[in-house]
């Protein structure tokens, strides 16, 4: 086994506690909702005794630490129970609309990065021009925006006012047809059917909550970039590349830049985890079909099912996330092994 | 800040960073505007934020309502000054909770390690392992719709942040010389971590503080805007934004923007003031 696919496991070992903290947490958190799934379930006109049935049915009265262990032992055998809301399965639920919410996020963060890293690094080379101060008054007003307000005036302005975006409900005009899922995300979808009016109509749904998205991880990406790459440039490497006679470009890109990008890396595993958390916010303004929409729906009626589901797929999501960021780093700088940390 | 040492050196050190950069300065000023609002808004507003008037609905900004009136009338200027003290409110109590919490833990844990420590610091990971506002709308929902929940929920997630600030700090200067001196003068463990070390984490406290407060403001208002927590009739900047989003469509654009640029003129106050604290706390640090 090589050293590094060792040490690939190994940091992925390290990821077990967190996971089973999560679940105990999305379990704790469910059974603490108020209101019972047996009533809802059972309807308006149920009784006491056909409410008690419902709730035989589901393992309700059982006492907790059997329901936990049930619970577990579903979860390893692929069964994440089913929405009492929507009569399905939870897995065929955030398999519907993960995606959804995906889209969103990664068009949003390649939107913000596209912009960010640029202006991060333009402004930490050109430290007191005009960029650089239109870097700082973006970086501290990208903090102070609320998502949820960011969404609203885009609406106002693209919408109502100078009518080029489309009506913010979903994300496809009710006149075009899903494209046939293959990956979930229309985009792609839609550019595999070959089917251009359906991709560019998913385009135009998606540009406006993406631009909010991306509004709002703006400012921690080009802040970090910008630190890091004056942290880079004072370094004493650059000096030394400087005076042996490179050019500019490359010390800039090939010696500073590349040192500067692990930091980067790790801000923009905490942006996406505070992505996902807005996400519900801008799902709810653009009435976008995520998995935020759904776990808010979930959470009102007490849907247990869902709502775990929902906080183990975030969880999972994340930690997923943070093990291709720490492989990231190895391969942007080989000197960081996994023994190490 | 008491605790640090106020030299005259410190008060010119501030001074001087205060001409220096002015942006400060006007943070100040602006968070004075919004303590006024918070504390004397409902001398000050014009109209009962409450009271609707049917006949005198949706209209836009004028001289007799400055920020226009929503869709029952009530005057939309009134509702975003009275909204200060709420939201204020929670964003302190809040961080406050955290910061208390935030401290004993760290210190603890920096201080005596081991499975403390190590306990700490898997709980931390695992909250941190939740997208925060996520974990903040189950904990809201979990114990109820109310105001003083959104405050818990906010508390809960913006503990990890000084629980690791001040560990860091704390677990540094556990074998520093000065410790080893109070120490050795007779003081106990408690004494010296309380009096001794804990003091050098506060500047960078400070710092993250005033930026927690713009954060634990847009938190309390997302949840209110997916209607969790402060419920209407309340004037609260998220909800109000919530209930104008519904007509920004049709073009009632007062209903939602005013609220929604309180909120921001809110958020971005701390967050200057937070740059502006690290400034004077630590040079090193500017960005």
């Amino acid at each position: 086994m090589s050293p590094r696919l060792k040490g690939i496991l190994f940091r992925m070992a390290q990821a077990i506690p967190v996971v089973i903290g999560v679940v105990i947490i999305g379990f704790v958190l469910t059974r603490a909702l108020p209101g019972d799934p047996a009533v809802y379930f059972a309807g308006a006109a149920a009784d006491a005794a056909s409410i008690a049935e419902i709730r035989k049915t589901l393992g309700l009265d059982l006492p907790l630490p059997q329901q936990f262990l049930i619970y577990v032992g579903d979860l390893l055998s692929g069964d994440f129970g089913e929405s009492i809301s929507t009569g399905q399965p939870v897995i065929a639920d955030l398999a519907s609309r993960l995606p959804a919410s995906l889209e969103l996020t990664l068009v949003a963060l390649l939107l913000s990065c596209a912009i960010a890293i640029p202006l991060g690094v333009m402004a930490a080379t050109r430290p007191g021009s005009l960029i650089d101060h239109a870097c700082r008054v973006l970086v501290t007003a990208g903090v102070s925006l609320p998502t949820f307000f960011t969404g609203v005036v885009l609406i106002y302005l693209f919408y109502y006012l100078l009518g080029i975006a489309p009506s913010p409900l979903g994300r496809l005009d009710f006149i075009y047809i899903e494209p046939d899922r293959i990956t979930g995300f229309y985009l792609i979808d839609s550019a595999l059917a070959g089917d251009g009016e359906t991709f560019l109509a998913a385009l135009r749904q998606l540009v406006l909550p993406a631009i909010t998205l991306a509004l709002f991880t703006l400012a921690p990406i080009a802040r970090m970039t910008r630190a890091a790459m004056l942290g880079a440039l004072s370094a004493d490497f650059v000096r030394t590349a400087r005076a042996a006679g490179l050019t500019g470009r490359t010390v800039r890109y090939t010696y500073a830049f590349r040192n500067a990008l692990l930091p980067v890396v790790t801000t923009l595993g905490m942006v996406f985890s505070f992505t996902l958390g807005a996400n519900v916010l801008v799902e709810k303004v653009f009435a976008w079909p995520g998995i935020g929409t759904y776990a808010v729906e979930a959470l009102v009626v007490s849907d247990y099912a869902a709502v775990q589901g929902f906080v183990l797929a975030m969880a999972f999501l994340f930690v997923a996330l943070n093990l291709v960021i720490d492989v990231t780093y190895t391969l942007i700088d080989p000197r960081i092994g996994f023994e190490a940390s | 800040m008491s605790v640090t040492t106020a030299s005259p050196g410190t008060f010119s050190h501030i001074g001087y960073v205060l001409r220096g950069n002015p942006v400060t300065l006007l943070s100040f000023v602006m968070f004075a505007i919004l303590i006024i609002a918070a504390v004397l808004g409902p001398l000050l507003v014009p109209y009962d934020p409450l009271a609707s008037e049917a006949a005198n609905a949706l209209q836009p900004p004028s001289w007799e309502h400055w920020f226009g009136t929503d869709n029952l009338g009530r005057d939309v200027f009134s509702r975003v000054v009275i909204a200060t003290r709420l939201d204020l409110m929670i964003s302190i109590s809040a961080v406050t909770l955290s910061l208390m919490a935030g401290s004993i833990l760290g210190a603890a844990a920096g201080y005596w390690g081991g499975w403390l420590d190590a306990v700490l610091n898997r709980v931390m990971d695992t909250i941190m392992a939740f997208p925060l506002f996520v974990l903040a709308m189950g904990i809201v929902a979990a114990l109820g719709n109310t105001v003083e929940n959104i405050v818990y929920a906010t508390a809960v997630i913006n503990t990890p942040f000084y629980a690791r600030l001040v560990r860091a700090e704390v677990n540094i200067r556990r074998e520093a010389g000065f410790v080893h001196a109070a120490k050795l003068a007779g003081n106990s463990d408690i004494r010296v971590l309380a009096m001794h070390i804990f003091p050098n984490a506060l500047p960078p406290m400070m710092v993250q503080m005033s930026l927690n407060l713009g954060w634990a403001i847009l938190n309390a208002a997302g949840l209110s805007f997916i209607g969790l927590g402060v419920r209407p009739p309340t004037a609260e900047w998220g909800i109000m934004v919530a209930e104008g989003a519904n007509f920004i469509v049709s073009g009632e654009w007062w209903l939602a923007v005013f609220p929604g640029l309180a909120l921001m003129f809110a958020v971005f106050t701390f967050n200057l003031m937070g740059d502006g604290l690290r400034d004077i706390v630590d040079p090193r640090q500017r960005t």
